[in-house]
């Protein structure tokens, strides 16, 4: 056991604090407010590597183990979740998912330009009626010899404009159900994609989300990844360390909001002296500090599975359940320390508080997570 | 051409000061940073670097300190420092560490060697000209612009309520300040990944004399109450904040 | 034996600095039973060097020669290095200014004289000789010891003040021998700027809130900005309603700064706004209300209507930059 970062750990994560304070944290309540796509930032942040730092430097990624992941993601998530989430999309689910199931020509064409973040990704997988319930796609790659063709609906697609790489989760074999499913790397200026409005969320707001609209899409075969049929394992594994980068985010949400709280608890006076110093207040911070810290610990010990290459399923399903609830609690105690200033915009809280909600639903909700917890206690 | 940028490792500007027994600064829980003017002066020499490929051969690093030193060393070298170089001396008074930085300017040609114009920590604002004068090379200070065309430096030096052009022969030792650069860069991933790959040499410290000696710390005074002057006697305002707040 | 106090010129004028150098050094000569010596390089007029014995100079060392002309490091350094020499000087004296910093450091090493930087006060003794300064930016003292026979400091502008004491002021014309190999850097163009300071930049800064009462009062604060070479800057509501841009608009919300000097004048204080203020290191309030929370934050406060006050105080400052 070690709890010590390593040099270069603490560096990516000094590097991350910087990028968030120096480059996102001046427009965020604008960009937020007027749902606007950071593309700018998220330019910035592809150039210092961050969009594929775990990946192998043999494809131009950063070569990165997870734990300074989680510490990246916590960094940027303090300040920005609409910025975070791209780098968790890429990460973890789009890159991890290329390098890890792709062949090498797969890898040399698409996950080169993604690991580099000369372009970004989208992964496809939620659909107007599967959502928690993976299982039951409804888009269809129909197996037309050397290709595929696509048709359907994905809905919630996180960067689906301002990727160029899909991949995009379809049934091939529906007789076979959830073992007749596909996963087709799809680039996004083919014909017969349309996007839907930008949806208009409650929280990240500048993150892109989009519906997307199959039209006799043609895939070729060689896009596809693994064997005919393995696109549902392969989702199931991809989110499995997806809910490292979503915890992390959650836990840099409620750890951004926190700091803020508690700043603020040391400066503002009620009844002649610093809010701090009603009992009630500084207990509520202690609370706070003391889930962020379980929080923490859950997050960097999946990430250290992971590295380790041991199983981190679970560990990483009771990370992202655990910070994404936790995310939600210490948001709300933020909002409520910060009084009426913390239901206006330029406090940030209220603003942390409304993304630690989507952090409960997006990439398996809190529910599901138990299920899959629940599910391990029986092995 | 050669850059040499002497780069020191200093407290993190946020933290909070402590000494211990008002003797040894309480180093517990610090966070350590490159100056932050020298800091601007590598980001200076790497975006001259990056404008004219091929006109700067290489930028090293150098700091004198103990091997807890290094860290702040390969941060440069993320950032995107060519090379390291660390003299393990203990740090006595500015002098003994410009007799430490001589000897590493010597044993190579560089043709700018460039300083922040002081350290956050001792504020000693000496370093840059010492060195210069061990090494009899000429030395311009206060400079907020630096660039290379054609081979020869181009300055720009803060002079009260201003700003001079200067020329210098080469090789010269440039004593940076504010303005030298925008913003400190933020190392890339492949630069901390390269940075463990970048040559890091320790030459020891060489014998050097010192010419003071700190021999006790303070801390100021808290903040004193508000002080009410007479609306009448505005005069009295000014005086006090000429005199003794020395402010104006 | 003597003290030696470096002073520059600006056109051919001394500053109040100059006079401080000198009554400071006066002191320092004083403990050490022996008499300053000043050295001015360029083209000073007889009249303007003489001013420099008001503060206790009994020499003065003129050193005119066209060569001189704009500050040369390597060269500044000879013609003082060949100054001490002559002098037998034993402590030598520098503003703590941009000129100060780029000959002193030379200067400690040619003559291997230990060397204190941005000193505030006299030595608290001179054998040792014992000084204190200001480190970690103002966050703490040092007390340091120069073990050399000979000694620099450069002195904080401002720390000393003006201390009066007539002396002889012999005024010498001083030819020091210039080397050409001194001469390896060249000032080309001068550029003296002039503008509005940015307010991240700002030394001083002077701010007005809601008790300006209108956008059109902002006047005298623009002139006492002027006059101080400051920034300007206000509370949330003064930008909201439009009567300063928003650049402007300080606190928690808006910039966060931290000049050495903060004028509050009409602003009440409230928490947001000192957020973005607290940094100041002398913040100035007026205020009618004697309750105002700016005068917690405050070090110094004046009670009282602004629009009487600010004008006072822009006689005042005019007063003081007069002389
Ligand atoms: C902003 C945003 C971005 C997104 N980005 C992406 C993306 O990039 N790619 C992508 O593929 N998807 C994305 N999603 C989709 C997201 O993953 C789904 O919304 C999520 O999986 C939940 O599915 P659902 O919305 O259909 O809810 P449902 O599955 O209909 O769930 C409704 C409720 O029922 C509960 N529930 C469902 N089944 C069970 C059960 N068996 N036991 C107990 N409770 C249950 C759920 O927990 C939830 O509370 C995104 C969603 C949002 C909002
Ligand atoms: C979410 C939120 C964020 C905020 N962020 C900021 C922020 O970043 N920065 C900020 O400044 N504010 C901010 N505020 C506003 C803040 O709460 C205060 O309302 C504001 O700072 C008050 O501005 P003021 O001091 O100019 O005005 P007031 O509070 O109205 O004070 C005016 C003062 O002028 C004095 N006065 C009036 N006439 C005279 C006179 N003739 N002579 C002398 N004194 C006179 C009065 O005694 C009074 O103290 C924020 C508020 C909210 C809700």
């Amino acid at each position: 056991m070690n709890f010590e970062f390593t040099e270069e750990q603490k560096m990516i994560q000094q590097a991350a604090k910087d990028f968030a304070e120096r480059e996102l944290l001046h427009d965020v309540i604008e960009r937020d407010e007027k749902s606007e796509f950071p593309a700018e930032h998220i330019k910035k942040l592809a150039e210092l590597g961050f969009l594929g730092m775990m990946t192998d430097p043999k494809y131009d990624g950063g070569g990165m183990d997870t734990i300074s992941y989680v510490l990246a993601m916590e960094e940027i998530s303090k300040v920005d979740s609409s910025v975070a989430v791209v780098m968790s999309v890429c990460n973890s689910l789009v890159i991890w998912g290329i390098e890890t199931y792709g062949n090498e020509e797969q890898k040399q064409k698409f996950l080169r330009p993604l690991a580099s973040g000369q372009k970004i990704g989208a992964f496809l997988l939620s659909e107007p009626e599967a959502g928690s319930d993976a299982t039951s796609q409804r888009t269809t790659a129909e197996d037309k010899g050397d290709h595929y063709l696509l048709n359907g609906t994905k809905n919630w697609i996180t960067n689906a404009n301002s990727a160029s790489t899909y991949i995009v989760i379809a049934q091939t074999h529906p007789d076979k159900k959830h073992k007749g499913i596909n996963a087709l790397i799809v680039d996004k200026n083919s014909p017969g994609i349309t996007l839907g409005p930008h949806e208009n969320k409650m929280g990240m707001r500048s993150s892109d989300t989009h519906s997307v609209m199959f039209n006799d899409v043609i895939v070729p075969k060689e896009n596809r990844i693994g064997e005919d049929g393995f696109g549902f394992p392969f989702a199931m594994k991809t989110l499995e360390g997806g809910r490292i980068g979503i915890a992390s985010q959650a836990l840099g949400i409620a750890s951004g909001a926190f700091e803020r709280a508690l700043k603020y608890s040391m400066e503002r006076k009620a009844f002649g002296t610093e809010i701090f110093n009603h009992q009630i207040n500084a207990f509520k911070l202690s609370d706070m500090a003391v889930k962020i810290e379980n929080g923490r610990n859950l997050c960097l010990k999946a990430a250290w599975l992971k590295d380790q290459h041991l199983p981190y399923g679970t560990a990483s399903a009771m990370a992202k359940q655990y910070c994404a609830d936790m995310a939600m609690e210490v948001t709300t105690e933020a909002v409520q320390i910060h009084g009426g200033y913390g239901y206006v915009k330029e406090y940030h809280v209220e603003r942390l508080m409304r993304e630690a909600k989507l952090t409960q639903i997006y990439e398996g909700t809190s529910e599901v997570q138990k299920i899959v917890i629940s599910r391990s206690l029986l092995k | 051409m050669k850059i040499l940028i002497c780069i020191s490792n200093v407290p993190d500007t946020t933290t909070k000061i402590k000494f211990v027994n008002n003797t040894t600064f309480d180093n517990a829980g610090v966070q350590w940073i490159i100056n932050p003017w020298d800091e601007l002066a590598l980001t200076r020499a790497l975006d001259i670097k990056d404008a004219q490929p091929g006109v700067i051969e290489t930028i090293t690093v150098v700091t004198v300190g103990s091997q807890e030193t290094e860290p702040t060393i390969r941060k440069a070298l993320a950032i995107g420092a060519d090379k390291g170089i660390r003299v393990n001396a203990e740090p006595k008074d500015t002098f003994f560490v410009a007799s430490q930085l001589a000897e590493i300017v010597k044993k190579d040609n560089y043709d700018i060697v460039i300083c922040g114009i002081e350290s956050s920590d001792y504020n000693g604002a000496a370093l840059g000209g010492m060195l210069s004068e061990l090494l009899d090379m000429p030395s311009v200070s206060a400079v907020s612009h630096l660039d290379v065309i054609n081979g020869q430096v181009q300055l720009k030096r803060e002079i009260d309520g201003g700003q001079e052009t200067v020329e210098a022969q080469l090789p010269f030792i440039g004593i940076v300040q504010k303005g030298i650069a925008k913003e400190p860069r933020i190392p890339s991933m492949r630069g901390i990944m390269m940075a463990k790959g970048k040559p890091m040499e320790v030459f020891e410290g060489v014998g050097a004399d010192s010419f003071t000696e700190f021999v006790g710390f303070d801390m100021p005074k808290p903040k004193a109450a508000c002080k009410k002057i007479d609306p009448e006697n505005v005069k009295e305002l000014v005086n006090l904040l000429h005199n003794e707040a020395k402010v104006i | 034996m003597s003290v030696l106090v470096y002073t520059e010129n600006w056109d051919g004028k001394f500053k109040k600095l100059s006079f401080e150098l000198v009554s400071y050094a006066n002191e320092i000569a004083k403990k050490l039973n022996t008499s300053v010596v000043v050295v001015s390089i360029g083209n000073v007029g007889e009249e303007e060097l003489k001013k420099l014995s008001n503060y206790g100079a009994s020499k003065i060392l003129n050193a005119n020669n066209e060569k001189l002309n704009g500050l040369n490091n390597q060269a500044y350094t000879s013609v003082l290095a060949e100054a001490v020499a002559k002098e037998n000087a034993t402590v030598i004296v520098f503003a703590h200014n941009n000129s100060g910093k780029a000959i002193a450091p030379r200067l400690s090493v040619r003559l291997k004289a230990g060397l204190a930087t941005g000193v505030m006060t006299l030595p608290s003794s001179t054998e040792p000789f014992t000084i204190t300064k200001k480190i970690y930016t103002s966050k703490a003292l040092a007390n340091l010891v120069i073990k050399t026979p000979v000694k620099i400091v450069t002195l904080l502008q401002n720390a000393f003040g003006l201390v009066e004491g007539p002396a002889s002021g012999t005024i010498e014309q001083f030819n020091p021998e210039l080397k050409d190999s001194d001469f390896k850097t060249k000032v080309v163009d001068v550029n003296k700027v002039t503008g509005k300071i940015l307010l991240s930049d700002a030394e001083i800064v002077v701010s007005g809130g809601r008790g300006m009462k209108s956008g059109e009062n902002w006047g005298p604060i623009e002139e006492l900005a002027v006059l101080l070479g400051a920034g300007t800057a206000c509370s949330r509501p003064v930008s909201d309603e439009g009567w300063r841009p928003h650049e402007e608009h300080t606190g928690q919300t808006g910039k966060i700064i931290a000049p050495n000097l903060y004028f509050a004048f009409g602003i009440s204080g409230a928490i947001q706004h000192l957020g973005g203020i607290s940094g100041a290191k002398c913040i100035v309030a007026v205020n009618k209300d004697p309750d105002a929370p700016i005068f917690e934050a405050a070090d110094y406060g004046i009670v009282g209507d602004l629009q009487k006050v600010l004008p006072d105080l822009i006689s005042a400052v005019k007063e003081l930059k007069a002389n």
